[in-house]
């Protein structure tokens, strides 16, 4: 239906489109609704990920414990996402094909190199999320095509952490930066595997290359210096809520802070409540 | 009038606001909720420029799409009605409901599309081809203001609206013999109060009776008044429906040309026709914008802190039409020493036009913009004598003793005790307490600092400023009114004659008319009739309602007990003299007689043989008041503004984490003396929403144009109005001094909080920054803009060689 | 579009365009004008209305999307005609309105705040209601307003279903 129909668009959550459709910024003739198709719905383990269904509510993903426990970024991004109204019908699809450059969902995708499974046509495709997103509000779906999951890679390790923090201008704004960490320690509190990504800053999340953290026990002097190296060539975008000179300076600090988050958090042993 | 709460039985008591109940079920009456039968449905179609020749309107594919009924374009309403009235005296400046020739400013309404729904009303926007030629357009207000710029209206020659200077003592004596001065700027940027809910207004046309009825979100004076002058119908021609809700308005809701071109649709159209603005619609045009406002200030000062002098100009950018809005230049020079001894004030009020949407009354009316600047003058001298700047107001205050006191511009504040309520609140904070835990927060690496602020809400909203700024206007009457009937059964109904935005006029009125006549105020019921049915009011602005609408109720229920008593007294052969009221009672005390309200009810209702020679029968009585203080014109650019000063004095703990710039509220006191409070609910309310609105003036609001002349904060995602997470917990401390010119001694408290909140947050922001020798002299201050200058000052400072700001 | 609603414990069936919002269904098409457009791009919450019990912004749902879930409005929490329920109650007790625009959306948020926990803290109710954009309280007496029908319900005498007080004590005080 969707592929036969330029004039067609999607909506699920509608929490992204209807605000545009009221204010005539998109003019679709028609809407698709696949809030309700079985086949986008539901979250399941597979070997080594969590495959999330594209219409799965950004509120149900918040409460599921399969998520809590095995994708512990995006149990911990969730509540920074929107309001709780708008988690209550937004969905994680919804927001990965929104693709905001600011937006916490499409961070997390970025961040644990998620992939981005799409229905086709003629069947199905996926990409790496890196691939996925290309811009501010774009993507690389095709006409016709529709995001029908995400698969969020899940990390083996026993001593894991995270670290999430925004900054905006009111608590549930869209986020001028937006830092994503993960890491992973040894028994010595040696830095094992490091995933570190930034919104909000620039046209699309980025997951930024951090890897000489990995075999070290993440001193102050070492984050510093690989976020700073991870931050170098990072364009910033400026506008009337932030200048490119902020963002910049305040995604030095907030991955700074996030890694140091993530390290408290994987060295704390008793792991409950994540939030 | 003495007012010890003790000695009230209804007024200062926490009665319930008896309004709220129908709004908790969802009960409210708003205009969106006005169904006509038939009603026709507009849609606006905007100017995407900022300025520019209408060569063209086109709308044939418009009128031929599915449900339209008609395109009414500029000419046309401008043939049929007069032009909207304009404050100052500038004829030259016309303001017309939809653009005429011209569009001034991007998003004015150049037409307005009618439908069977809003939705095909919309869609056939599309539909209307109109041919712009773009002429040149200035945004900023200086550039405005420079000799040369493009006038907005050229027929007026320049966008000068008013360019008037004041001079109030010896200004240039004090100067010269004061020792110290400073001159500084701040500027206040284009914010509103933005109420949830969009203007809105529906109006039908009954051909056979020649009668308008409208239907409005308003808070207007002489609304009715406007509309029969612009559609050329007698002002008895016009209903305006009073019993609409109105869903927030907080100054701005004045919807005079949204109403004359539903008005006129009516009429032309036959059928009733609505308007409710959509919010790009409100935010980009329904010109409801609020001050805009440039101060350049200087003050004379000494030694020892004391302020003698002060020079203030303050510019201001009121957008492509003139309207009232320019008043807010006036209304301020009622209080324009603020609570302080200034012996000499030279005050330059500017207003121009710019091709920006248009100002409407905003919360205080020009007010806290003022305030804005004269507390930056006091932290100024303050930091340059190196004084506390609790210490400095304290030495500058009105003493109590000094009540009433003139100041140079004309205006008698009634009464004030700003000392004792700066104790007050300094006691209830614990200060010391407070400037430790300031200091184990800057311990920790934030930034941190404490803001004051003291101002006075000026209440009672006697206009004075209007023949003040325009000599042609000689209006001295701002009365208000209220209607009390006791029918045949004894039961008492109320009228008021104003719509309310969440005052709760009516529980005020009530709880009034309860006190006097020492009756249970819920026994009482108040409605408000029609238009046509009312006396005069002037409407909930210039926080007026407590003085104005409470002292009309008060002296109508004065002359309804003094005819029940005088009622009575006949009864008992005695004088009204030795007879005596009490709760709906009459005795008389010699004899033991007495005659319970339904008795006396029924003889003034029902047995004219025993009423006295020549009164009335019936049980009614009204009082239409004028403001106390009032009737004066002004003399040599001095009147008597307002007659009420409530006061209020702000802390503002804040600190800020020097990383991220954002600036985070972690104590929130304000002090505040109104008077005699009557509802502690209601004005507890007002405070806290002042504040909150203050919040978003001072951190987080404004409309801010492009260097395209667009307005790129044009809907919620991007104008940022305060949730339950920015606005803080607030700690309210009380205190009251009454004042004489009231009958419970109430002051007015509709403005309270917004008056004060932005000088003190940005007071508190700019206390956390200065150790770094930075400062923020504009409204908002962004979080950017912080972390910015936070990182511009360290780098400094950690380079030795270069001087910091 | 023919769609069959569940709105207040009724199914009502109505004839709408498929682009009109359930908004603007609820207030022409059913005639329950509590629930309130101020902006109609979800973000200032005057729109709010239950979805199975969770608040959702009613002018982002379009009406043909809402069948098959139980819809409340303002107008299924009062008990009776002329009655309130404990947290209408409890909004006029604190004064925690003023204009009444926005309380309908904000009543509904406080009530499934309240459905989840009767022991909020004042963060959990900033919260809930951190989506409802109010112009004229502050949210000062909001915020009392739930904090009040929260210490009501907790002594009530009725059953009723609440996520986490399951201890038997806790009904005696």
């Amino acid at each position: 239906m969707l592929a036969g129909d330029e004039d067609a668009r999607l909506i699920a959550g509608g929490q992204t489109l209807v605000p545009m459709l009221a204010m005539r910024l998109a003019r679709p003739a028609r809407l698709i609704d696949i809030l309700r198709l079985p086949e986008l719905a539901g979250i399941r383990e597979e070997r080594g990920a969590v495959v999330v269904g594209a219409t799965t509510r950004q509120a149900q993903a918040e409460r599921d414990s399969v998520i809590r426990a095995l994708v512990p970024m995006l149990a911990r991004a969730l509540p920074w996402v929107g309001h709780p109204p708008t988690r209550n019908r937004g969905t994680i699809g919804g927001s990965i094909a929104n693709a905001d450059p600011s937006a916490e969902i499409p961070l997390v995708a970025i961040t644990l190199g998620a992939e981005i499974m799409l229905a086709t046509k003629s069947g199905s495709r996926s990409m790496p999320a890196d691939d996925f997103f290309v811009g501010a509000m774009q993507t690389a779906i095709d006409q016709g095509e529709c995001v029908s999951a995400i698969r969020f890679p899940v990390w083996p390790h026993q001593r894991l952490g995270v670290g999430f923090l925004e900054i905006s201008a009111r608590r549930s704004d869209f986020a001028f930066v937006a830092v994503a960490a993960q890491v992973a320690l040894d028994e010595d509190g040696c830095c094992i595997d490091v995933a570190l990504g930034l919104g909000g800053v620039g046209e699309r999340p980025l997951r930024l290359k951090v890897s000489s953290l990995v075999g070290i026990k993440l001193d102050a002097a070492s984050v510093s210096e690989a976020v700073n190296r991870a931050l170098a060539e990072v364009e910033a975008t400026s506008d009337l809520h932030a200048s490119a000179a902020y963002r910049r300076r305040v995604a030095v600090t907030l991955c700074t802070r996030a890694l140091e988050q993530a390290r408290a958090d994987a060295s704390d042993k008793s792991r409950e409540g994540l939030r | 009038m003495t007012a010890d709460p003790a000695a009230f039985r209804f007024v200062s008591s926490n009665r319930r606001v008896r309004e709220d109940r129908r709004f908790v079920a969802g009960r409210g009456h708003f205009v969106a909720d006005v169904a006509l039968e038939g009603m026709l449905h507009v849609a606006i179609l905007p100017s995407p420029h900022p300025a520019a020749r209408i060569l063209s309107i086109d709308a044939s594919a418009a009128l031929a799409m599915p449900g339209v009924h008609y395109v009414l374009t500029g000419e046309e309403l401008a043939a049929a009605t007069d032009p909207l009235m304009n404050g100052l005296d500038t004829p030259k400046v016309q303001r017309r409901p939809l653009a005429v020739g011209q569009v001034r400013y991007a998003g004015e309404w150049v037409a307005a599309v009618v439908a069977e729904t809003r939705a095909l009303a919309e869609d056939a926007l599309e539909g209307v081809d109109v041919i712009y030629e773009p002429l040149p357009f200035v945004i900023d207000a200086e550039e405005a203001l420079a000799p040369g710029s493009s006038p907005v209206h050229s027929a007026h020659g320049s966008n000068v609206l008013l360019d008037r200077t004041f001079v109030w003592g010896e200004v240039e004596k004090h100067f010269a013999e004061t020792p110290r001065q400073l001159s500084f700027r701040v500027t206040w940027g284009r914010s509103s109060t933005v109420p949830i809910e969009t203007f809105g207004v529906a109006a039908s046309w009954d051909p056979w009776r020649e009668m308008l009825d409208v239907w409005a979100s308003i808070q207007m004076p002489k609304y009715p008044d406007q509309i029969a002058r612009a559609l050329r119908i007698p002002a008895n021609g016009v209903r305006v429906h009073q019993d609409v809700d109105v869903g927030g308005s907080y100054g701005v809701k004045r919807g005079i040309k949204q109403t004359v071109v539903v008005a006129h649709l009516a009429r032309r159209l036959g059928r009733p026709v609505r308007l409710i603005e959509d919010r790009l619609e409100n935010m980009g045009g329904g010109d409801a914008h609020g001050p805009d406002r440039i101060f350049d200030v200087e003050v004379a000062f000494n030694d020892d802190g004391i302020v003698r002098s002060m020079k203030m100009r303050a510019l201001d950018n009121v957008g492509a039409y003139a309207g009232r809005a320019p008043f807010q230049l006036g209304k301020p020079i009622g209080a324009i020493v603020g609570p302080y001894r200034i012996e000499s004030v030279q005050y330059r009020a500017q207003s121009v036009t710019s091709n920006k949407a248009v100002q409407e009354a905003v919360r205080g009316f020009g007010q806290a913009p003022t305030n804005y600047a004269i507390e930056a003058a006091i932290d100024k001298v303050a930091a340059a004598v190196g004084l506390d700047r609790i210490e400095i107001r304290r030495r500058n205050f009105i003493r109590k003793e000094q009540f009433p006191y003139l100041i140079p511009s004309g205006t008698t504040y009634d009464s004030g005790d700003y000392h004792t309520v700066v104790e007050k609140v300094l006691t209830h904070i614990d200060f010391p307490g407070l400037e430790a835990e300031r200091d184990r927060l800057r311990a920790t690496g934030l930034l941190a600092g404490v803001g004051i602020a003291a101002c006075l809400e000026p209440s009672g909203g006697n206009s004075s400023f209007e023949p003040l700024l325009n000599e042609n206007n000689s209006t001295t009457t701002w009365m208000d009114s209220c209607r009390v009937v006791v029918d045949a059964l004894g039961f008492v109904t109320v009228t008021i004659h104003t719509t309310s935005s969440g005052q709760g006029h009516e529980t005020l009125v009530a709880t009034v008319i309860g006190e006097v006549l020492q009756i249970d105020p819920d026994l009482i019921r108040v409605v408000r009739p029609d238009s046509l049915n009312c006396l005069p009011s002037n409407s909930p602005v210039g926080s007026r309602m407590a003085i104005m609408l409470g002292g009309a109720a008060f002296h109508a229920a004065q002359k309804l007990k003094a005819k029940l008593l005088r009622i009575a007294a006949h009864q008992f052969g005695v004088g009204e003299d030795k007879a005596i009221y009490a709760a709906g009672s009459v005795t008389e005390p010699d004899s033991g007689k007495q005659l319970g309200w339904v008795e006396i009810v029924t003889i003034a209702h029902r047995n004219h043989h025993l009423l006295p020679q020549g009164m009335e029968p019936g049980l009614e009585t009204t009082h239409v008041m004028q403001v106390p203080t009032g009737g004066k014109l002004p003399k040599d650019g001095r009147v008597q503004m307002y007659p009420c000063h409530s006061f209020e004095f702000h802390v503002v703990l804040m600190a800020i984490d020097p990383d991220l710039g954002k600036p985070e509220i972690r104590r929130y006191v304000i002090g505040h003396d109104c008077g005699t409070v009557i509802n502690p609910h209601i004005v507890k309310g007002m405070t806290l929403g002042g504040i909150a609105h203050g919040l978003g003036a001072a951190l987080l609001e404004e409309f801010v144009y492009n260097d395209e002349g667009q307005l790129i904060t044009q809907s919620f995602m991007d104008y940022l109005l305060p949730s339950a997470h920015e606005v803080p917990e607030v700690e309210i401390v009380h205190h009251c001094t009454p004042s004489p010119h009231t009958v419970f001694g109430q002051k007015g408290s509709g403005e309270s909080g917004y008056l004060g909140a932005p000088a003190a947050i940005s007071a508190a922001v700019n206390d956390c920054v200065a150790p770094l020798g930075i400062s923020f002299n504009k409204l908002p201050i962004r979080i950017s803009a912080i972390g910015d200058a936070i990182a511009d000052a360290q780098q400094r400072q950690s380079k030795p060689q270069e001087k910091s700001k | 579009m023919k769609v069959e609603l569940r709105i207040n414990g009724v199914s009502r069936s109505t004839d709408v365009e498929p682009r009109k919002t359930l908004l603007d269904a609820l207030r022409e098409n059913f005639l329950l004008t509590g629930t309130r457009a101020g902006c109609e791009h979800g973000v200032c919450g005057a729109c709010t209305v239950l979805i199975d019990d969770e608040p959702v912004r009613s002018c982002l749902m379009f009406a043909v999307q809402a069948d098959g879930y139980e819809i409340t409005t303002i107008e299924g929490l009062a008990p009776a005609p002329g009655e309130l329920s404990v947290i209408q109650d409890a909004f006029c007790e604190t004064h925690g309105l003023q204009c009444g625009y926005c309380t309908s959306g904000m009543i509904l948020a406080a009530h499934a705040l309240l459905q989840h926990t009767l022991t909020p803290t004042r963060d959990d109710i900033v919260e809930a209601i951190s989506a409802n954009i109010c112009r004229c309280t502050g949210y000062g007496q909001i915020i009392e307003a739930v904090e009040f029908a929260a210490a009501r319900l907790r002594i009530a005498n009725t059953l009723r279903p609440v996520r986490d007080v399951d201890e038997p004590a806790a009904e005696t005080k």
